[in-house]
């Protein structure tokens, strides 16, 4: 039967308090998740107060100084800044996203900062995303040919081209994913809105040989029927991506081949 | 704690090349009742405190036997399959099966009581 209760020792305690900035005018208030791998307690939610005249509009910028300025303890994923490598992905506000391209005047009231849903944490905001990246690999997110010719590159239609738009541009930062129920549920067995999305960029893709291969592989009650079109997958995403739609195309090739 | 590498874990035991029918058999089950429900209600409806006579007489008539006993069977039929995907999410192992074949049971069972009704009351 599926946990609907957090396990005892991941309930959420209530944290330290960080002072308020002195002489600070604009002070807006984060709630951020802690957790310590080693020091055995459960985790907490501690309370930073940022000087907003003194920090950028986004949600990372806030990070960034809290970590510098006020709790150099604080642990985030972090690279690009801009959207591009998804490292920074966490919940914010309730929301699966990245905290580079998320504006802090987006977020009414308090900023509650939490790691991304239902997976395991490694420390504070940082989930463990071993699972998703094998699930990301088991899908075969490269081009598979058996013609070896050319030797050289291999042409597209532009039309052909144009069906990869709203597929390539996912970075896997996992917030469609770990917004999924049904992953939540049974993300060890169910591939997720990203590998299938990912699975589909292949499948679709014209200069692909082995789509067959990959229907094959992607033929099961778990690995794809598991998506039941809930839709956070496409609500969330943070590139505007449709994984959703990728999922259901999948589902009607699968019954196209097979009546 | 098994020693399996994060591949392997992701892999499973592969694809059971199945899944297909029964997404094709929902979604065939869902627009046959949008149809049927429809007139189930229309043609059941007005026997509602009918008097027992006029009810059998009703129901010796082929339309309205027909309907009920389809809607009987593509209903619970697709309870059946419903129930099904709904454990596979939230129960796992050893209690799933036995579960997945209560609810089984139980649909193919209240869809044969309320055929047997359907013949006793049109005969």
């Amino acid at each position: 039967m599926v946990q609907l209760t957090l396990p005892k020792n991941s309930r959420i305690t209530k944290g330290k308090t960080w002072p308020k900035p002195e002489g600070a005018k604009t002070v807006r208030k984060f709630q951020i998740y802690r957790w310590n791998p080693d020091d055995g307690q459960n985790p907490r939610v501690d309370t930073y107060f940022v000087d907003m005249d003194k920090c950028g509009p986004m949600v990372l910028d806030a990070l960034v100084k809290i970590k510098n300025e006020i709790d150099p303890t604080l642990t985030f994923r972090r690279s690009c800044r801009e959207g591009i490598c998804g490292s920074c992905a966490m919940n914010i506000d309730g929301i699966n996203t990245l905290a580079c391209i998320y504006g802090l005047d987006e977020v009414k009231g308090d900023v509650k900062i939490y790691p991304l849903p239902h997976m395991p944490v490694i420390k504070d905001l940082i989930p463990d995303l071993t699972h998703f990246y094998a699930q990301h690999a088991s899908i075969m997110p490269w081009l598979e040919t058996k013609t070896n010719r050319p030797a050289k590159e291999w042409k597209q239609s532009i039309d052909d081209r144009s069906k990869l738009d709203g597929l390539y541009e996912c970075v896997m930062c996992a917030c469609c994913s770990t917004s999924c129920p049904s992953y939540w549920w049974n993300g060890d067995k169910y591939l997720g809105p990203a590998a299938l999305l990912h699975a589909y960029r292949w499948i679709i893709d014209s200069r692909d040989e082995a789509t067959g291969q990959r229907l094959d592989d992607l033929e099961d009650p778990f690995k794809l029927y598991r998506c039941h079109t809930i839709m956070n997958c496409t609500k969330t995403c943070p590139k505007g991506l449709n994984p959703a739609k990728a999922i259901a195309e999948i589902k009607k090739m699968m019954l196209e081949r097979a009546m | 704690m098994r020693y399996l590498t994060d591949r392997k874990r992701a892999m499973g035991l592969g694809a059971a090349k199945t899944g297909v029918h029964h997404f094709w058999a929902m979604k065939v089950q869902s627009v046959a009742l949008l149809i049927l429900i429809p007139l189930f209600v229309f043609t059941f409806g007005p026997m509602l405190g009918e008097p027992h006579a006029a009810v059998t007489a009703y129901f010796a008539r082929p339309f309205p036997a027909i309907i009920a006993a389809l809607t009987l069977v593509v209903g619970f039929k697709h309870f059946a399959d419903g129930c099904q995907v709904l454990i596979e999410d939230y129960v796992h192992g050893f209690a799933q099966k036995v579960t997945i074949i209560l609810v089984t049971c139980l649909s193919y069972g209240a869809m044969a009581t309320g055929l047997f009704a359907i013949a006793r009351l049109a005969l």
